[in-house]
């Protein structure tokens, strides 16, 4: 049984006096322990808020949450706040974006380590000390224990997110959310990072949603692949097949309007041609569709379904990319 | 530029050190250019207690024509360079030599008109556009201030035909920068740079800020006003797939100085110097088998503080090439190891060759802080001390 398992999550935003907004809609996906799956899309397709909406950090009011998360067994969104405060870094750990912006400033790095070490796993401040320096140790921080009594703005970033991932991990969730984590920093911290993240995944089995907008970053680490759209998954593959052979357009669009290290110079990029501000609802047809090389007319009518196409792959496309040919390579 | 002495293999096809790049069209160039920003102490008597080494001595070309890509990680001072050879920021020392002006001896008006010829497009369109000012007011300013504004009539065409070499409808004039999309605005931006006819165009971090799908429309749009307009570009990003696309040649930097230049399709097929290749390598390629197969070389720790670079070889902290001699005793000139290849690297034909192999390197601690434990913070303690002396 998958460890996380998210049906049908819808998040609507709901504001006085406008138009209903809808983030996140009928997201569904599922992750086993020791699993990477990759939640990639641009701005404003929903990623994020899909990440929140499972820990239950949306704010009550205005956001109305649908659909279930569930936790072996338990629906997460059906728990109360109480409930849920004793899952959240216990359980479930997270690691955001901005690593300057989701630590205290005023307190030092080792208390906010050490905090969740008492409240979950009821250590002395003593001893749970000890324990936050070797977390810092494991994540790479060089002289741990020193770095325990500095404040975040004493650390660069590449510190910071460490001790972000050092906090999410302080309690051995078996669920890890981690939400851009690398987009802020440089390529070579990066690369430091993912190899964490990577060996994480592989040897304590913990399971890994990665929330990314990087292709480069989801064809290293995840497993599978879930492409957002405009709140919804368009197309969801095993790395591999994604890459090979996407078949959404958005998905393909992707794909050939990044430049490529090793790909050959001199050749143009295809561009998406227009940008999100173009979409349309997805209840008069596909949101893609204006911006859509392959739109037919049903494209604007009809909303197309999410259809199985087999090899465990989903694709919600009226007309998708055909496959390329594969050639037989005699081995 | 730096004549070496001793044995440089491979160097042959080289003219001799005495006249090394006189013989290329050179549109802009760069000589020993440093920029160094003074560190700040105390409340009323504003001592100086170090300097943050942002540039620390680069030299390079731009020829006419080509895009030349300048690459680093954050803090590895390649926007201040974009700036100081703009004369944004006032360089601290070395020339800007610009179509074989020295732009450092010019002076109020005579460079105000060069900087015509040298436009700037930046990284954030948002900020780098006034939010009150429509389109068309943005637009016109350079060609007034430059007095290029022949009547309403030539100039209203003058900017509908940018318009339509940047891609943005003629009905964009009368809108205002709010209106717009990220990449739309990238766009009037560089319609912005473009009024006024400029040769050099250095643009810092034109698609950063950009969605992966917008990027592209805005990186093919750079090349082709470059084609129409013969344009040469000064690209600074720290993307090295993006620099490599739309690059000739590329230079990388590392704390405030180029540790590596050549032309783009060598840099990235060999890397000589451990920074290059480390970085190389740390760029994630959107294929899984790539990804699966490839080695990295992970570098240890961060970027020392440019307040207080480390001795020797600025790298030298962090690569796994470094060697017990002169790493970290000797700066490394910029040399030229391949023809058209500059590496900053004592040991650079040694790795090349394979002679010297990769080790583990301890990370070190880095002070965000900074300031050089050797300059004492002597001083008046409080206002009330300075004061009353």
């Amino acid at each position: 049984m998958a460890l996380l398992e998210v049906r049908d999550l819808t998040v609507v935003f709901e504001r006085k006096g406008e138009q209903p907004f809808t983030a996140v809609d009928h997201v569904s996906f599922e992750v086993e322990p020791g699993q990477t799956v990759g939640l990639v899309g641009e701005s404003g397709c929903g990623k994020s808020v899909t990440s929140l909406a499972i820990m239950g950090l949306l704010p009550k009011r205005g956001a109305r949450v649908s659909g279930t998360v569930g936790y072996e067994g338990t629906n997460l969104l059906s728990l109360s706040d109480r409930e849920m405060r004793d899952r959240r870094g216990r359980d479930l750990g997270m690691v955001f974006q901005d690593p300057l912006s989701s630590l205290n400033p005023v307190v030092p790095i080792g208390v906010q380590v050490t905090e969740v070490l008492e409240r979950h796993r009821d250590m002395s401040r003593k001893k749970a000390m000890v324990e936050a320096a070797d977390l810092l140790d494991k994540v790479g921080i060089p002289d741990p224990t020193r770095r325990l009594s500095e404040y975040p703005h004493q650390l660069s970033g590449g510190m910071r997110q460490r001790a972000l991932i050092a906090i999410a991990l302080a309690c051995r969730p078996r669920l890890l959310i981690a939400d851009e984590p690398t987009t802020a920093l440089d390529v070579t911290i990066q690369a430091q990072i993912l190899a964490l993240l990577k060996e994480l995944v592989r040897d304590m089995g913990t399971a890994l949603v990665m929330i990314t907008h990087d292709l480069g970053v989801v064809a290293g680490l995840c497993d599978e692949v879930n492409v957002l759209y405009a709140g919804r998954v368009v197309e969801k593959a095993e790395r591999h097949e994604l890459f090979a052979a996407p078949r959404h357009p958005y998905t393909h669009g992707l794909l050939s309007s990044i430049p490529r290290l090793d790909a050959p110079r001199g050749q143009k990029l295809s561009p998406i041609k227009g940008s999100v501000a173009d979409n349309i609802p997805w209840d008069h047809g596909c949101a893609f569709a204006p911006r859509c090389p392959n739109a037919l007319d049903v494209c604007v009518q009809v909303t197309p379904a999410q259809e199985d196409i087999g090899g465990g792959r989903l694709l919600r496309c009226h007309n998708p990319v055909r496959p390329p040919v594969v050639e037989e390579v005699s081995a | 530029m730096n004549p070496q002495s001793g044995v440089r293999p491979e160097s042959g096809a080289t003219p001799g050190p005495a006249a090394p790049e006189s013989t290329v069209d050179e549109l802009m160039s760069v000589q020993g250019i440093k920029v160094h920003f003074p560190i700040k102490r105390g409340l009323l008597l504003d001592r100086t207690v170090g300097h943050v080494y942002a540039v620390d001595g680069v030299d390079l070309g731009v020829r006419r024509g080509e895009t030349y890509g300048l690459v680093g990680e954050s803090g590895c001072g390649k926007s201040t360079l974009g700036r100081a050879i703009l004369r944004l920021t006032e360089p601290t020392a070395g020339r800007v030599v610009f179509d074989g002006t020295d732009l450092s001896t010019l002076k109020g008006e005579s460079l105000r008109t060069m900087r015509r010829r040298m436009q700037m497009v930046f990284q954030d369109p948002m900020s780098s556009l006034d939010p009150r000012q429509s389109v068309e007011s943005i637009l016109v300013e350079g060609l007034r201030a430059h007095d290029l504004d022949k009547g309403k009539e030539s100039t209203g065409k003058r900017l509908r035909e940018l318009l339509t070499a940047v891609g943005l409808a003629s009905t964009s004039l009368r809108k205002y920068p709010h209106e717009f999309s990220g990449g739309q605005r990238q766009r009037i931006g560089i319609a912005r740079a473009l009024t006024v006819e400029p040769d050099l165009i250095i643009a810092d971090e034109p698609v950063s800020a950009l969605d992966v799908s917008v990027q592209a429309q805005v990186v093919n749009l750079l090349e082709e006003l470059q084609d129409q307009f013969g344009l040469t570009y000064l690209v600074i990003a720290h993307d090295l797939a993006v620099v490599r696309h739309i690059s000739d040649r590329v230079g990388v930097m590392y704390l405030g100085g180029l540790v590596e230049e050549a032309s783009s399709d060598d840099l990235y097929a060999e890397p000589l110097h451990p920074y290059t290749r480390a970085l190389l390598s740390a760029i994630p390629v959107p294929d899984p088998l790539v990804e699966d197969r490839r080695e990295r070389i992970l570098l240890k720790g961060d970027l020392p503080s440019p307040a207080n670079p480390p001795t020797g070889c600025r790298f030298h902290t962090r690569c796994p090439w470094k060697q017990e001699t002169k790493c970290s005793t000797e700066r490394p000139e910029l040399r030229e190891v391949l023809p058209g290849h500059r590496v900053a690297c004592h040991w650079a034909e040694d790795i090349r060759a394979g002679r010297i192999r990769p080790h583990e390197v301890e990370a070190v601690l880095v002070e965000e802080d900074g300031i050089s434990p050797d300059i004492p913070l002597v001083g008046p303690a409080s206002v009330t001390e300075a004061l009353n002396p």
